[in-house]
């Protein structure tokens, strides 16, 4: 029984087993974060009520928030990724954090481009140096190291490891990080309307949100699946598996 | 629940914040947009080229 | 490969282990002891730039002092650390200690503190003497020596990390600085804020006690890291 239990968990973490099992998943997070996207796009823009204080540039936060709360979670899948991969040498944890960097990467910018656009009409400047936004930065600094760090490597197998551990270091870190820049920026507080939504927000307003973040999730989840279905191709291009799966599309 | 705006010309000014707005949704959506090509791209590319392995190897 | 049955007495202790290579490295930083003055000169050199920079008023320096000081005294600890391990990588002493039996986190604990004594702690020492040139008035003096004694304890330790993911890749690379800059963020935070708080007339403990805790915390993962990082420098 044990043994049958675990005959999925294997096929699934072998790098044949998930790009055949994953092709399968491809039409339903496609087609589920592509439809709540254009639902909470929709609703957040054309429906929800504009803010009493910041009036329509607050339809910034439908994609802000969702942007960095992956961003956020992204770096902790990289991480497990990494530490998966360390630990049980597990091949397909490697290449789930291969492509979990620059996915975070890119969803960290979204978040502080957004979050800067929208301080503009809400501070006045493109800038602050806000609690949120400057982590935000830092979040983006630690993307860029793991990024770069995979790069620097001409060995694949070398680089992966030295990610791993630069982004559980990372981890180990990130929530001091937040607290202590939280901190910082409770000692020099200045006077501007903070850009988190107040707790009780209207639920006209909350609950596209929900629907973004949700979207955002489904997301996520696809494109790091088209990476990893893309990064397993290149890395097993000499395999048999990946030259038959080649022949098929050819005889047609 | 009612539509916010009255025309599209209401709908791009945002009463003056839609510069930010739909830049935000814009940038979002290129970003997005090369999310998704990208690895798109690069899966049929590596396709192809072993693809042309077999090929020259036959 | 160790034998099957080790002798107590053939493996030395931790403690051993820790105290040769700290030997061997302040022995080896001592002989070229003008080598290891450079984080001093290089602190006290841009030091000296800033009034050059944002002008002699003392209001405006004292202003700046404490966060001026401390960056300095991290670009100090970190233009220094490049050394870390690249030489014995290059000359193959360091593979000779990975395979040492002592476990390698204990040998990277010992070639961080010879780095802290040799770096940090003359950029402590000296640091009441810059924060005077920036007229730092001296109720911050306490704690901005405090706080410099952990944290260049810290960005030493956090360097290490640095400099073993990045051991492999050649001499001269930007990247080491560029991976751990984003960690050193909490100690500059709680360091500048311990000088604020006692310049303000208040007691700047809490942020060192927190500062303080950011540095155990740091002292038990950074060397474990380091070690491994070494690991995977060495075996690809």
């Amino acid at each position: 029984m044990a043994e049958r239990r675990w005959q999925w968990f294997h096929r699934l973490a072998s790098p044949p087993g998930f790009y055949r099992v994953s092709g399968r998943w491809l039409p339903w997070l496609a087609g589920t974060s592509l439809a709540l996207l254009a639902v909470g796009v929709v609703w957040g823009l054309l429906y929800a009520p504009p803010d009493a204080r910041q009036g329509n540039s607050y339809r910034i936060i439908f994609l802000h928030v969702p942007a960095s709360f992956l961003a956020l979670a992204g770096y902790y899948v990289m991480a497990a990724a990494g530490a998966i991969h360390l630990i049980w040498r597990v091949k397909l944890a490697d290449v789930v954090m291969s492509a979990a960097a620059p996915l975070g990467a890119a969803l960290t910018f979204l978040a502080l481009f957004s979050g800067s656009l929208w301080g503009k009409p809400t501070w006045g400047t493109y800038w602050v140096w806000d609690a949120r936004i400057t982590s935000m930065l830092v979040l983006l600094f630690l993307y860029l190291g793991v990024v770069t760090l995979r790069q620097a490597y001409a060995s694949r197998e070398t680089a992966g490891r030295a990610c791993a551990v630069l982004a559980l270091v990372g981890t180990v870190n990130i929530p001091i990080i937040y607290k202590s820049v939280d901190w910082w920026y409770s000692l020099h507080q200045p006077a501007t309307i903070r850009l988190t939504a107040a707790p009780s927000m209207h639920p006209d307003m909350f609950q596209p949100l929900v629907v973004m973040i949700l979207a955002f999730y489904l997301f996520y989840a696809w494109v790091l699946v088209l990476n990893v279905r893309a990064e397993i191709l290149v890395r097993e291009r000499r395999a048999g598996w990946v030259r038959d799966l080649a022949g098929e599309g050819e005889s047609e | 629940m009612n539509l916010q705006f009255h025309s599209l010309a209401e709908l791009f000014a945002m009463g003056g914040h839609g510069v930010y707005v739909w830049a935000v949704y814009g940038v979002a959506a290129l970003v997005m947009g090369a999310l998704v090509v990208r690895p798109l791209r690069r899966h049929a590319r590596a396709l192809a080229a072993v693809r042309s392995a077999r090929q020259r190897g036959r | 490969m160790r034998s099957p049955n080790p002798e107590p007495e053939a493996l030395p202790s931790l403690a051993t282990g820790f105290a040769a290579l700290l030997r061997r490295d302040l022995l080896l930083a001592w002989r070229r002891r003008g080598e290891a003055a450079n984080p001093l000169w290089f602190f006290a050199m841009i030091t000296a730039l800033v009034p050059l920079a944002v002008g002699p008023e003392p209001a405006l320096l004292a202003r700046l002092a404490p966060g001026m000081v401390w960056i300095l005294a991290l670009l100090g600890t970190m233009l220094a650390a490049d050394s870390l391990f690249r030489e014995d990588y290059v000359d193959g002493a360091l593979e000779q200690l990975v395979l040492s039996p002592q476990p390698l986190w204990v040998l990277v604990l010992a070639r961080v503190t010879a780095h802290w004594l040799v770096t940090g702690v003359p950029i402590t020492l000296a640091s009441p003497l810059l924060a005077g040139w920036l007229a730092l008035p001296a109720g911050g003096v306490p704690m901005l020596v405090a706080g410099l004694a952990l944290g260049t304890l810290t960005f030493c330790l956090f360097a290490a990390v640095g400099g073993a993911l990045t051991v492999a890749l050649g001499a001269g690379n930007v990247l080491r600085p560029l991976l751990v800059l984003p960690l050193y963020v909490p100690v500059l935070i709680f360091g500048t804020a311990a000088v604020a708080r006692a310049l303000e007339g208040g007691d700047g403990s809490a942020p060192l006690a927190l500062l303080g805790a950011i540095t155990a915390v740091t002292l038990a993962i950074a060397p474990v890291a380091a070690a491994a990082a070494l690991r995977v420098g060495i075996d690809g």
